[in-house]
């Protein structure tokens, strides 16, 4: 299946392009390398833009690199501050269709928070690289998914 | 659909900018098209410069990322426009590819030169075949934007790299120290295209030594000796002079016929890659209808 899935980007000529970026002071990329790795392995195209990116950082290379997916790490505790000001200047540049999803330390406490900030997935520990994939697949066919746009879904899971 | 986002990019949009890089890459957008949507009024902005795309290549590890951070940031404070196309490869086994050229560049977060600068990865998908024109397209699109210097960052080792860098008007190959004894420069190779050829990590030991063998090895041929240059991406050592050396660059005029060579591959490959024929002929090929002969001839036409 994931192999069809993989010719079906090429039928279509447009490879989906993933921007994994790691904002704030945290110094743990042992993740967003594997998701990154796992993300290539799929067919897709990953830009990782290493380690302390501020927001506005990593949302003028999601804009430079015309990425549709913007994954972000966080296992430094400050992801209610910078998630959704991620997400705020993504809005702001114009950039509301890309879809975001985040990984890391992230208290289910805090989650509902993230995803009302238009967060479509948050995938903590122990989450198997296949259901990040999973989503990506998912949420590619969905309408109104990004992170200005108005559809309110968000991945619960299998 | 493509013409306004065209348009947006030539009004300084730079995410239209990148949509239209990718709409080149994806086969959605021809170059003459947007070419034509462009314009010529961006067509006079080169009149100062000798050269308009460079290719930066190397091995592996050489240390072209961080030198082009600092010789890219030199021509951004001397107001160029800089765009860099960053080249990696995908893999041959899923098409994916992980581009991690940005994370050593500081100059996109230089918030008095990001403006001068646009970097953007690109892989090299090699199940399209179609990389260096590809390039070449995106190149052509940045210079009718108004960019001034289209720099092109491969790494030297596979055919379709060599090719990318073969599109360009000037090939710097970036070298390390401890990289092989005089024998290796002799070889043929990346060395025989170079313009300019820097020895980086100047810092380490065995780098002069390097560079004076690179330097023996082109007095030996004939022609125009290219500049032999040291630099030390990491503490800065000579990255001032070498960014003026590069901006001036002079074609050695040695490898045209190799470079050309290299182009005409490219455009061949192209024109067979889209030949409207191409599927049947395979189809024949895979039957055994027809020889490969016939089906080169038949192709060729």
């Amino acid at each position: 299946m994931l192999i069809g899935y993989v010719l079906l980007g090429f039928d279509m000529g447009a490879m989906i392009r993933v921007v994994v970026a790691k904002p704030g002071l945290d110094g743990h990329d042992r993740g967003a390398k594997v998701v990154a790795r796992a993300l290539r392995d799929a067919g897709h195209e990953v830009i990782y833009t290493g380690l302390r990116r501020t927001a506005s950082q990593i949302v003028e290379t999601v804009r430079d690199e015309d990425a549709s997916f913007l994954g972000l790490s966080s296992l430094s505790g400050a992801h209610s501050h910078l998630f959704p000001k991620v997400c705020e200047e993504l809005r702001k540049a114009g950039l509301g269709d890309v879809i975001v999803f985040g990984g890391g330390i992230i208290p289910t406490t805090d989650r509902q928070a993230l995803y009302s900030c238009g967060i479509k997935a948050i995938f903590g520990p122990g989450t198997s690289t296949s259901e990040i994939l999973r989503f990506i697949e998912v949420a590619t066919e969905m309408d109104g998914v990004g992170v200005g746009e108005s559809n309110d879904w968000y991945w619960q899971g299998d | 659909m493509n013409a306004d986002i065209v348009l947006a990019a030539k009004d300084g949009c730079r995410r239209s900018l990148a949509r239209t890089l990718s709409a080149l890459e994806n086969n959605t957008l021809d170059i003459a098209d947007a070419l034509s949507i462009i314009g010529e009024i961006n067509g006079d902005n080169h009149h100062d410069s000798s050269w308009r795309i460079m290719a930066i290549t190397g091995a592996p590890g050489v240390g072209k990322s961080c030198l082009v951070d600092k010789i890219i940031s030199q021509w951004a404070s001397q107001g160029k426009k800089i765009a860099l196309l960053a080249v990696d490869p995908s893999s041959s086994r899923t098409g994916g590819a992980l581009l991690g050229d940005r994370v050593r560049l500081s100059v996109v977060d230089d918030i008095l030169l990001k403006d001068m600068v646009y970097v953007r990865s690109v892989a090299t998908r090699k199940s399209s075949s179609s990389v260096p024109s590809v390039v070449s397209d995106m190149a052509k699109l940045l210079l009718a934007l108004g960019w001034h210097k289209i720099v092109i960052e491969t790494v030297g080792a596979g055919q379709s790299e060599v090719r990318c860098a073969a599109i360009a008007d000037r090939i710097v190959v970036v070298e390390g120290p401890a990289r092989g004894d005089g024998i290796q420069a002799e070889k043929a190779g990346l060395l025989e295209l170079a313009d300019a050829v820097i020895v980086n990590k100047s810092d380490m030991v065995g780098a002069r030594k390097h560079a004076d063998e690179i330097k023996q090895s082109f007095e030996l041929g004939n022609g125009q000796i290219p500049p032999v240059l040291l630099t030390s991406a990491i503490t800065g050592d000579g990255c001032q002079f070498a960014s003026d050396v590069l901006l001036t660059l002079q074609s050695t005029g040695r490898s045209s016929k190799a470079r050309w060579r290299e182009r005409l591959l490219a455009g061949l490959e192209q024109r067979v890659l889209q030949n409207p024929q191409l599927d049947s002929v395979l189809l024949s090929l895979a039957s055994g209808s027809i020889e490969l002969e016939d089906a080169l001839n038949k192709l060729n036409n």
